[in-house]
């Protein structure tokens, strides 16, 4: 399946939504939050802290030979929305090219709707993953 | 018509006595025993908005504090008639009693508390521990939702003055205690917000002149439950210097944490006077021309403004 919408689907995904149905896929989300592979559950220490967010959660993204962007995210069961707004990124983000990663809205959360469920301080913290994702490609493609 | 107020039985816990107002928490095992008696309801209050669905209480409704307790407009808390619509919609009536539980050693469950005291809810306890101890003991979790048949809860005008404080009230209170419960960062004035997020901070750092720096959480055991009488003291009076009888403010950044503390030195420690400051340190860090102290001394106090 092309994943070339993800991002829109996404949007539009959120967007018809009420302010309780949004939670209620953004649990779904945090629900299929995919497991770490092996190489990054083995080894902590490879993976960034989101110092902004409330509860910890680390990240690590990985560029293939064609610049096309992998993320892994793990946060604990107990931090439920921090947890989705990491797979909300993977689902929106995950194999897709640099560019497109570096392209995404600041305002992706706003764009979702988020905004009006979650409170600001939580959507700070998904704006500092967006912003800790691309400075990792940033870095990586040099 | 008046309704008869039947509070559901007190937790009569030895853990619980010390305390000057313990019918103000019940204990896991005590509500675990209560569950699904007539007149209790169970409310979970989170600052994780999604927390509740992962898994709850058994008969435990949710309650959140950014999108159901805050006026969406006004920055003030609900008022009367929303109140009044929001706990209908809970099935919540004005005889029952409310037992609040939460996740971060209940911070936002007391918080919770204190909004549903300023309309003067009677019967509102604290679950010991909250959320955590509940689960660390490996009770029952539940993802179901039982559907609520909404109640006719009245319209209850707030009262602000006794629990509330704004900031005319704080300027007018120096010469007595403060207490700022926030980091010891964001007291000394080194951090004025979260890293890289000055929208969600105030343009200028420090503390109000005379607070006392005593962090929330200090309040709290590692297993979440509420310090012992003896180690409360210790920190508020030996530590803060707060006697019996004072007349105290408390704050935070938004008034959250300092409604932990709010809950504490009223119904653990016995003091009449206690009054939380909501608009709190994004309000009075923002503000033109009040005092600010930096660093780690409280500084003196100013003359009261009255």
């Amino acid at each position: 399946m092309s994943r070339t919408d993800s991002i829109q689907e996404l949007i539009a995904d959120f967007g018809e939504l009420s302010k309780n149905d949004k939670l209620n896929l953004l649990l779904e989300f945090s629900d299929n939050l995919p497991d770490l592979p092996a190489r990054y559950a083995d080894h902590p220490d490879l993976l960034e802290r989101v110092e902004e967010c409330q509860s910890p959660v680390y990240l690590f993204v990985e560029l293939d030979d064609a610049n096309d962007v992998h993320l892994f995210f793990t946060a604990p069961a107990e931090a439920p929305t921090t947890r989705g707004f990491a797979s909300v990124l993977h689902e929106a983000l995950d194999g897709r090219s640099a560019e497109t990663v570096l392209n995404l809205n600041p305002d992706f959360p706003d764009l979702l709707g988020l905004t009006e469920a979650v409170s600001p301080l939580r959507i700070n913290g998904m704006r500092a993953m967006i912003a800790r994702i691309k400075r990792q490609v940033r870095e990586k493609l040099v | 018509m008046k309704a008869i107020f039947m509070p559901v039985a007190f937790d009569n816990s030895p853990s619980l006595s010390e305390y000057a107002h313990p019918e103000a928490l019940v204990t896991t095992e005590w509500l675990a025993a209560n569950l699904g008696t007539e007149g209790l309801v169970v409310l979970e209050s989170d600052e994780d908005v999604l927390l509740y669905s992962t898994g709850h209480i058994p008969t435990a409704r949710k309650i959140d504090w950014f999108t159901e307790l805050n006026d969406d407009v006004l920055r003030d808390y609900l008022d009367g008639e929303q109140f009044a619509a929001l706990l209908s919609s809970k099935g919540v009536k004005r005889t029952d009693t409310v037992v609040l539980y939460g996740d971060k050693s209940n911070w936002w469950a007391a918080y919770a508390l204190w909004v549903f005291k300023l309309f003067g809810h009677q019967d509102v306890r604290l679950l010991n521990g909250g959320r955590d101890k509940w689960i660390s003991e490996g009770r029952e979790l539940t993802r179901d939702v039982d559907a609520v048949a909404p109640s006719e809860y009245p319209v209850i005008e707030r009262q602000d003055a006794e629990i509330r404080a704004f900031r005319d009230d704080v300027l007018a209170h120096f010469g007595n205690p403060l207490i700022d419960v926030r980091s010891p960062q964001e007291y000394t004035g080194e951090r004025t917000h979260m890293p890289d997020y000055p929208q969600e901070g105030a343009l200028r750092g420090g503390h109000i002149p005379s607070a006392q720096s005593v962090p929330w959480a200090k309040a709290a055991n590692d297993d979440k439950t509420f310090k012992s009488l003896a180690d409360l003291k210790a920190l508020y009076f030996d530590g803060a210097g707060i006697k019996e009888g004072d007349n105290v403010i408390a704050y935070c950044r938004i008034g959250e944490r300092s409604s932990h503390t709010w809950f504490v030195l009223k119904y653990l420690l016995g003091l009449k006077n206690v009054r939380n400051y909501d608009g709190s340190w994004t309000e009075w860090g923002s503000l033109v021309g009040v005092p600010i102290v930096k660093g780690e001394e409280a500084g003196a106090a100013p003359a009261p403004k009255r």
